[in-house]
Order: structure tokens, then sequence, then C-alpha cells
């Protein structure tokens, strides 16, 4: 039982160390700005290039915290207000696809558009 | 108040369906309320000490630590259902023999029990944590339409509690005769489908690669916006447009759980010909 739990705790120890890798990664990544305030996005549209890999930062201005998520894009992220958060994706396909803010899913809608 | 009580029910829905498989798999074990009970609530209080420190954990690894504490905990998971299944598959025969001829809860022995618990917490805290930051943003939106979005808040909670109840009913009521086997299934299944789910994280954080995204999309037949879509993802981690690599996972970690409880299989019988004496203690299983 030991070994086990010895097991499981190094598996979730070298998760956490990958974090080194990141930086390296996304340090030279096309970015683009989003911003999530009162509910809504914006800008409600964002192109991006298609074919590439690319790092969008959703700036939380509140009030509140708002989930960033995109069915089409397979991505959530919780963002507490005040906070960034970095999000990458691609490479995608040339189309459109959407996005939401799940905390307000009402108003909260956006759309990528990789050309 | 509608939106509302989605957006709670569909968290909720995760957590209630890993509670009442676990509450199913864990029938026959004395206390198995009482454990689960506990994983549940040391799964709120975890919930509301994450939301609290929603802001730390996301900055944390280059601004990837929400996706990194997600997957950990999944796979921490993972690890957990995954080694319940291979002690079932040593012990589980011999368990429901005892459960049956004793015709009451028995005692098993801490390990099953802390098992199912520590997945039922890791899961309620998963879900509960976005659940806790969502209603911390109504509280503090300071809109006239907050009463409504509590009420909100309780029917998705409600709701979402009840489809676990149904869950549990269901498959006590539909597999009874070959509840272990099921069970162990649904376990495996349930495992594979957080590892798929961690591994999107991963992907997220740019640890892995997609290996096509999506592998395929299946949104117009059943889409994750459905209900169904919904449980199914819970229960057997359906994705309609997954990563190449979350299939992968997914049936990695199938297997491994399958071939691992065949290696560790039943312990034979010790062969006698006369059936053990009934003492007045029976002794708990290890």
């Amino acid at each position: 039982m030991n070994v086990n739990r010895l097991r499981l705790g190094v598996a979730a120890l070298l998760l956490m160390s990958l974090g080194a890798f990141t930086a390296v990664h996304a340090a030279d990544l096309p970015t683009f700005q989003l911003t999530a305030k009162d509910g809504r996005f914006t800008p409600e549209r964002v192109e991006v290039p298609a074919g590439q890999k690319f790092k969008l930062v959703v700036s939380n201005e509140g009030p509140g915290p708002e989930e960033f998520e995109s069915r089409e894009l397979n991505r959530e992220k919780v963002i507490p207000a005040g906070q960034k958060a970095e999000i990458i994706l691609g490479p995608l396909k040339a189309g459109t696809y959407g996005f939401f803010g799940e905390f307000h899913p009402e108003t909260a809608k956006g759309q990528i558009v990789a050309k | 108040m509608f939106a509302t009580a989605i957006i709670v029910l569909r968290e909720v829905l995760e957590a209630a369906m890993v509670v009442g498989l676990v509450m199913v798999a864990a029938r026959g074990l004395r206390g198995r309320g009482l454990w689960i009970g506990s994983g549940v609530a040391a799964g709120l209080i975890g919930a509301g000490i994450v939301a609290a420190f929603a802001g730390s954990i996301a900055s944390a690894a280059q601004g990837m630590g929400q996706e990194i504490f997600n997957a950990s905990i999944l796979f921490v998971a993972v690890g957990m259902l995954g080694w319940h299944n291979v002690w079932m598959a040593r012990h589980g025969a011999e368990l429901a023999s005892k459960i049956r001829a004793v015709g009451r809860d028995i005692v098993a022995g801490v390990r099953p029990q802390y098992l199912l618990a520590s997945v039922v917490g890791l899961a309620v805290l998963r879900e509960g944590s976005e659940v806790v930051l969502f209603l911390y943003g109504i509280a503090i939106a300071q809109q006239d339409q907050a009463p409504a979005m509590w009420a909100g808040a309780f029917i998705g909670l409600a709701l979402g509690s009840g489809m676990g109840l149904l869950l549990y009913l269901g498959l006590l009521r539909l597999a009874a005769r070959h509840l272990f086997a099921v069970t162990g299934w649904l376990i495996a299944l349930l495992a594979a489908g957080m590892a798929a789910q961690g591994a999107g994280f991963l992907v997220q954080a740019d640890f892995l690669p997609s290996l096509g995204q999506p592998l395929w999309d299946t949104s117009a037949w059943l889409s994750l916006q459905s209900l169904l879509g919904r449980v199914l993802q819970a229960l057997v981690g359906y994705l309609d447009r997954p990563a190449g690599i979350q299939v992968l996972f997914y049936v990695l970690t199938l297997g491994v759980i399958l071939i691992l409880g065949r290696l560790y299989g039943p312990v034979p019988a010790r062969p006698s010909a006369q059936p053990p004496l009934r003492r007045g203690k029976l002794q708990a299983a290890k």
C-alpha cells in the first residue's frame, strides 16, 4: 500500500514540476487579448491565423469570476476577478469557433475566426 | 434563474454521478454512508478552500496552475479508482459471498471505503470549487436578480443530486444479480473518463500535444450541451469533440485497469472437503 501511495505522490509531483516547460513553449506565440467585463467579452470577434498555435490572454475586469469556455475548442478556464489567464490554442483549421462565459452564458459570447 | 439552474446542475451532475456510482460500488460495506458522506463533506470544505485560493492556483506554474491542479486531482482519482478495482478483483468474490452469508452490511476493512470516499471527495472538490466561485460571483454582483439566481442554484443542486440518487437506485434495480461485475466496469469507465479529462487539461496547459482536435465531432448526434450528453460524460467519459490524446488516455487507462484486474485476480480458494465452520464473529477482509 505504501508503494502505491508513493507512486501516486511521485506522479502528482512530476505533473506539477512540468510547469517549468510551459514558459519555454508559450513565450513566442502570437498573442491576442480578450477582456471579460460585466458579463460580456470584448471584442466579441477575434481574428487569428489558421494553422498555428497562438495564445489568448483573457483579462477579467469583473465583477466576479468568469469561466472562459469553448466546446468547439475544447477549453475551459476559470478566471477570478482582476486576473488574467493565458489560454493556448491551435493549430486551428480555418473557420469560426464560438466561445462563451459559462458564468454569464446569456451575455458573454464571442467567436474566434481563424483565417 | 433558469440559466443559473443549468450551470449549477451541470457541475453538480458530475459529482452526483460519482457519488451515486460509488455508493453502489460500496454496497454491503458497513458504514459506507458515513465514509462517503465524510468524503462529500471534505470535498465541500476543500471546494471552498480551492475557490478562495483560485487566484493563486491559476497564476501558479506560469499561469497554468489551474490546469495542472485539475489534471493532478483527476489523475489521483484515476489511481484510486484503479486501485479499488484491483482490490475488488482480488477480494470481490469473497466479499460478495460474505455479504450474502451474513445478510447485512459487513465490516470489510478500511481500504475500499477509504479509496471510494477519496474519489468522491476529489470529485466534489473539483466541481464544487466551480460552483462556489459561480455563487460568489452572484453574491457580489449586487443585481436585483440575485434572489432568483440563488433559487436557480438551489434548483440545480437539487436536480443534480436527484439524478445521482436516480443513478444509485437505477443501478441497484437493473444490475442486481451482477452488481459487482457491473460496478467494476462502470468504475473502470469512470476512471478512463477522468483520465481523458485530465489529458484535456494537460493539452490546455500545453504539456501534451492534442493529436488531432477534434478526433471526431459527434456534437450533431449527441452534444455535451444536452442532458444525456452530460450524464454520459460524467459516467463513461463521453466527449463530443475529444482531442486524439484524450481518446488515447481513455483507452490506455481502461486497458491498464482491466489488465491489472486480471493480473491480480481472485485469491485462489483453499481446497478443502468441508465448508468452514461458521463462527460467531466473521474475520474482516484486508
